[in-house]
């Protein structure tokens, strides 16, 4: 063996040693989550804790006459029953919206929806809360609802929020109609309207992104426990985002934020659903200030699908505009959306219709406009992003079943035409027509890698032979080819564009390195099972050289972790990340000034070298970090001051925007309506990879959520506003046996403005994948001239499709 | 999802357990698997005051051949009737059914006679017993008596069985070892309850059906025993047309609700699409 290899071997011996980047490190988390040793909100047991449990409304929009309580409070074991009139005097009645909107914390005149909480009943046990809550007797006077949102703005609708009736300037501009809430618009409209008032083909469909719930796993629930010696306040709770929580907790309760410790403890899934914050957090909270004592509230799952925040529920008529030869010239959009009786969505407060204005895709549209109209019903509020960047997925299912219907109509192949129109890679960093900065791309070579792989070609000659079987008679089923093509947008964000109620998005990690070398740091944001106790400590490991097994990753605990707004919209990776990379750089560059010490040199004479530092052209003379660490606290330069640790609080210039190219093919069988999967390839493009294997895991579970999406889930309403199969009997949740097989791929192009190029991946494959499900079975029925098919594609709606079609005689 | 207040009661013998209902009267409910009831309970659907639970009685379980019947204790839980090679060999269509209920875990607590007691339309063991012509043996306050399954089924969770009665036991009587049978089941997932679902025993000779019954699962307010179905199909070799008038009378007899799983529109043709398919099996297996 010669020098250089020996030295190559020994550095990657180091290098694999570390368990940094690009290698598959096991989930750490895991060793604790698959031997049932996690520890959520639920599992906490304080000493004289007391349960709470909703009474709710079972109507959808009604009159309260009375609420008489007395029947309640005389069950033994009862403590308390709060209501809108024990709230009122407190201000606690109403809290503030993310979406710049109020919601009633308890109903006071009147209930806007079915399940809204109505009074909190306070007792002993779970059991005598619950049965306590059917000794609460409410007088309702039935009032007609709307559950269709089309119907919302009628003249002679009924007025749902008589709160807000006479405030006709919303928190995004006028309002339209006592049941409107703002209405959104950006790009050109003149002269998008001009492109189309010309164009040699244009097409138009109302596309439904039907309304759905994010449905993790554990439901909400938060126990709060004031200390009234202290005036202190401690809310362990399912957050998503807990330090927001934290000063929305303070803004509304008037308590001191350094009063307030707020803790998410481990959380069994978020997907949006526990962004916000919510009725039963707030009254957890009332109750132990009032009583003095912890209170918990955990929320059943038929209380999760139907009333804290659903997703979706865009109505979105849209419109291209394309030359002969398939050049795409203009889009237009506008969209209906339903939030339900309050504003709850869950978006940057600028943005009411979150980043839908990604809706032009891949594609360079040079002109476009989108309008967004949003109407209350009388269905749960909310509208939050599940698995996806703020209505990422709604903007992408828009353009991608657009594009498709465009091929359609100029009878081009649906592959051919996204490739004519993509965004060409010399074009990055490329300007939107609706104002966005794509940070890089590189489309075309994606594209190529997935059709070559899945045998696009061959696949089109084996569907059209089945066509013409089909049309024989020889065959009952159809085949689809689904495509899509999509451009994500994460990372939210820069506070030019983004802020919480004023809070701006960054986000932050503080490392500290410990005397003998180990480390532990702190994120503001806040894994839901996305794994960040094992990437995070591999960034840290790359950059410091310190084995990840070493680094202990802690988020979650406001007292402790720096402020960050949290985990959702795919941030934590491109905002905390970048924070955790700027940090660890920060120390890397103090433990070369001490190296250079300790070695006797010049700080420009060192060169880094995978976990030390050593001397140019001396490598045998090195420090080890783990040297490096002890030196920093015990004998670290003069005047330089001891420690080893860093803080930063990053500000992303950019948001990033990760692409990737989606196959589906999918069997039919017309007499019955059953949609089988037979193939998913999905080619993710997420910048740098940290972990392949966790990249793996998200690709898989988000596919299975679109997969559940599209092909079946959703929170329906009956005409009087009852919620339907709230419940996961009937709610699609597939298990092991119904999801599809996953093919996973991908190409690298590298974030250009990411400290270390990543750029998010646990939402591309939900984005992604819901539109190219729906497009295979809407390709699968295109050649019988069916027309759009609306989602979700469960058996009965396709059987339908067939039925119209005449394909059963 | 909490279920409201009970107690709980676990006799050691059926007269005991009858004897225990007497005197609890209307408030107190049978308990067996519990995979019906408890979530019943969850829900408040159901709030019995008492729980009479069988598990304790230890002769409730079990299969056995008798004379030209197969006896099946009540108790019996919904994997021993996959995992019983005896029944297997007998009457395979109740292991084929039993496999297509709910999941591995239910199946391990949730017993044969709660599935066929409890009136739950959906239920997949019901419509199969109707098929099957199986008898139901019941014991309560006034003695034992006897029940056929094609009486048993009046509406939702309303049976011939009185307040106070417990299933014991249920006799099958044994096809003919040429017999050809299939269950054709509909559902969303694994875990649901049928869209639709349709049972087939049939017997052939020379090419000619000569028995045939049918038992449709979750398309009314009822189990359904499709007899004039059935009866148009005997004496023919099962050709299209045949077929077709079979499918669209047993399709008459549906009644189904609309639901999240279709509309009845859609739940009647799916109940058509399953006894073709289930035919066609069975014919498949049917020696002669
Ligand atoms: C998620 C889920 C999915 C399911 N899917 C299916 C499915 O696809 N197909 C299907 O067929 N079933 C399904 N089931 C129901 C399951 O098979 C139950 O186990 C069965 O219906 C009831 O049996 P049990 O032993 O659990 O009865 P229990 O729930 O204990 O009792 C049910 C009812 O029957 C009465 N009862 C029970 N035993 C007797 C007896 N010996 N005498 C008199 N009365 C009695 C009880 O009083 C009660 O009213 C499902 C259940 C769940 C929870």
């Amino acid at each position: 063996m010669n020098d250089q290899t020996k030295i190559d071997q020994d550095r990657a011996e180091r290098t694999e040693k570390l368990q940094g980047m690009g290698c598959k490190r096991k989930r750490v988390e895991d060793v604790r989550f698959t031997q049932g040793k996690g520890s959520y909100v639920d599992d906490l047991k304080l000493p004289g804790m007391l349960f709470g449990d909703f009474v709710r409304s079972p109507h959808a929009h009604a009159r309260i006459k009375s609420i008489d309580t007395s029947r309640a409070k005389a069950l033994p074991g009862v403590v308390a029953v709060l209501t809108a009139a024990d709230l009122k005097p407190l201000g606690l009645h109403y809290m503030p919206t993310l979406a710049g909107d109020v919601q009633a914390v308890l109903a006071e005149e009147k209930v806007l929806f079915q399940n809204q909480e109505v009074a909190f009943v306070i007792a002993e046990d779970r059991y005598i809360a619950s049965d306590a809550t059917e000794l609460v007797d409410v007088e309702y006077e039935a009032l007609p609802c709307i559950v269709d949102p089309f119907r919302s703005m009628d003249p002679d609708a009924p007025i749902l929020r008589e709160d807000i009736k006479d405030k006709m300037e919303g928190a995004h501009g006028p309002r339209k109609h006592p049941n409107h809430i703002f209405e959104w618009q950006i790009g050109d409209k003149e002269a998008t309207d001009a492109v189309f008032a010309n164009a040699d083909v244009t097409i138009k469909e109302m596309l439904v992104d039907h309304r759905t719930h994010p449905s993790p796993l554990e439901t909400c629930q938060s126990v709060a426990s004031f200390d009234k010696v202290k005036g202190e306040l401690t809310l362990w709770g399912t957050f998503q985002a807990p330090h927001v929580i934290r000063t929305v907790v303070s803004l509304i309760s008037g308590l001191p934020e350094h009063k307030i410790h707020v803790i998410a403890p481990d959380i069994g899934g978020g997907f949006g659903n526990k962004v916000g914050a919510y009725a039963g957090y707030v009254c957890s909270v009332v109750g132990s200030i009032v009583l003095g004592v912890p209170v918990k509230w955990v929320e059943d799952r038929m209380e999760n699908l139907s009333t804290t925040s659903f997703a979706r529920d865009y109505h979105m008529t849209t419109e291209l505009a394309a030359t002969k030869d398939g050049k795409i010239q203009a889009m237009r959009v506008h969209v209906l959306a339903d939030h339900g009786a309050f504003d709850a969505c869950a978006d940057p407060s600028k943005w009411p219709a979150g980043f839908m204005n990604i809706c032009t895709g891949s594609y360079d549209i040079p002109t476009a406009h989108l309008a967004v109209d949003g109407v209350y019903t009388n269905k749960a509020s909310g509208g939050v992003a599940y698995r996806c960047s703020f209505r990422v997925t709604e903007a992408v299912f828009a353009i991608e079943r657009a594009v498709e219907l465009l091929a359609q109509k100029l009878g081009m192949d649906a592959a051919e035409l996204r490739i004519k129109n993509f965004i060409k890679p010399e074009q990055f960093p490329y300007q939107s027509a609706l104002g966005w900065e794509y940070d890089s791309g590189d489309y075309h070579t994606a594209m190529k890698k997935a059709m070559d792989t899945i045998g696009y070609k061959e696949l089109r000659e084996e569907q059209g032979k089945k066509r013409e079987a089909f049309k024989r008679g020889e065959t009952r089923e159809l085949m689809g080819i689904g495509i899509s093509f999509f451009t994500e947008i994460v990372g939210a964000g820069p506070s030019k564009n983004c802020d919480i109620l004023g809070i701006a998005m960054f986000d932050s990690a503080e490392i500290r390195i410990h005397p003998t070398g180990s480390v532990i740091a702190r994120m503001g944001t806040k894994s839901q099972g996305q794994g960040h106790e094992t990437t995070y400590a591999q960034i840290i490991a790359t950059e410091i050289g310190i084995p990840a097994d070493d680094i202990m990753i802690e988020e979650g605990n406001t007292d402790t972790a720096p402020y960050g707004l949290g985990t959702y919209g795919s941030r934590s990776t491109p905002v905390a990340g970048a924070a955790t990379a700027v940090a660890a750089r920060k120390i890397k560059a103090k433990a070369q000034m001490i190296a250079a010490h300790m070695l006797e040199v010049h700080e420009g004479d060192l060169e880094w070298d995978v976990d030390r530092f050593r001397v140019k052209g001396l490598p045998e003379k090195f420090k080890t970090m783990k040297e490096i660490a002890w030196a920093a606290y015990n004998a670290p330069p003069p005047n330089m001051e001891p420690g080893l640790e860093a803080v930063n609080y990053y500000e992303p210039p950019n948001m990033t925007y990760p692409f990737g190219a989606y196959f589906c093919v999918m069997d039919i069988d017309v007499d019955t309506g059953v949609a089988k999967t037979r193939r998913f390839y999905a080619l993710d493009d997420c910048g740098t990879r940290i972990n392949p294997m966790i990249i793996e895991g998200q690709v898989h579970g988000g596919l299975t959520e679109a997969f559940a999406c599209a092909m079946g889930q959703e929170i329906r309403y009956d005409e009087h506003g009852n919620v339907m199969g709230a419940s996961f009997m009937d709610f699609f949740l597939p298990t092991a046996v119904e999801t599809p097989h996953w093919e996973t791929d991908h190409t690298v192009t590298p974030s250009p403005h990411h400290p270390i190029g990543a750029k998010g991946v646990g939402e591309s494959p939900h984005v992604g994948g819901v539109p190219c499900f729906s497009n295979a079975v809407n390709d699968a029925y295109a050649f019988l001239g069916a027309g759009h098919i609306q989602m979700p594609h469960d058996a009965w709606r396709l059987w339908q499709v067939g039925q119209k079609l005449g394909l059963h005689n | 999802m909490i279920p409201g207040r009970f107690d709980y009661h676990r006799p050691a013998s059926v007269e005991d357990a009858v004897a225990l209902l007497a005197r609890l009267g209307e408030e107190a409910n049978i308990l067996a698997g519990g995979h019906s009831l408890i979530p019943l309970m969850k829900t408040r659907l159901a709030s019995p005051e008492h729980l009479v639970d069988l598990s304790g009685i230890g002769n409730l379980k079990g299969i056995s051949v008798q004379g030209d019947e197969v006896v099946i204790g009540a108790m019996t839980t919904q994997f021993e009737l996959i995992s019983s090679e005896e029944l297997g060999r007998h009457v395979p269509i109740i292991a084929e059914t039993s496999r297509l209920i709910a999941d591995p875990q239910i199946r391990y607590k949730g017993t044969f006679g709660g599935n066929v007691a409890n009136g739950d339309p959906g239920n997949d063991l019901p419509a199969l017993m109707m098929c099957l012509g199986a008898t139901y043996a019941v014991t309560g306050p006034d003695g034992s008596r006897e029940i056929a399954a094609r009486d048993f089924y009046q509406g939702a969770y309303f049976t011939a069985l009185e307040h106070g009665e417990i299933l014991t036991a249920v006799r099958i009587p044994i096809p003919s070892p040429d017999h050809g049978y299939a269950y054709e089941k509909l559902k969303r997932k694994v875990g649901d309850y049928a869209t639709a679902a349709a049972a087939v025993v049939i017997t052939m000779a020379d090419g000619k059906c000569t028995s045939a019954s049918i038992g449709l699962t979750n398309v009314s307010e009822t189990p359904l025993w499709a007899s004039d179905a059935a009866a148009m199909l005997v004496g023919t070799s099962l050709d299209k047309a045949s077929v077709d008038a079979a499918v669209a009378a047993a399709e008459a007899i549906t009644e189904p609700a609309s639901d999240m799983r279709g509309p009845a529109e859609y739940r009647t043709k799916m109940a058509g699409v399953m006894m073709r398919r289930a035919l066609e099996r069975a014919r498949s297996r049917a020696k002669g």
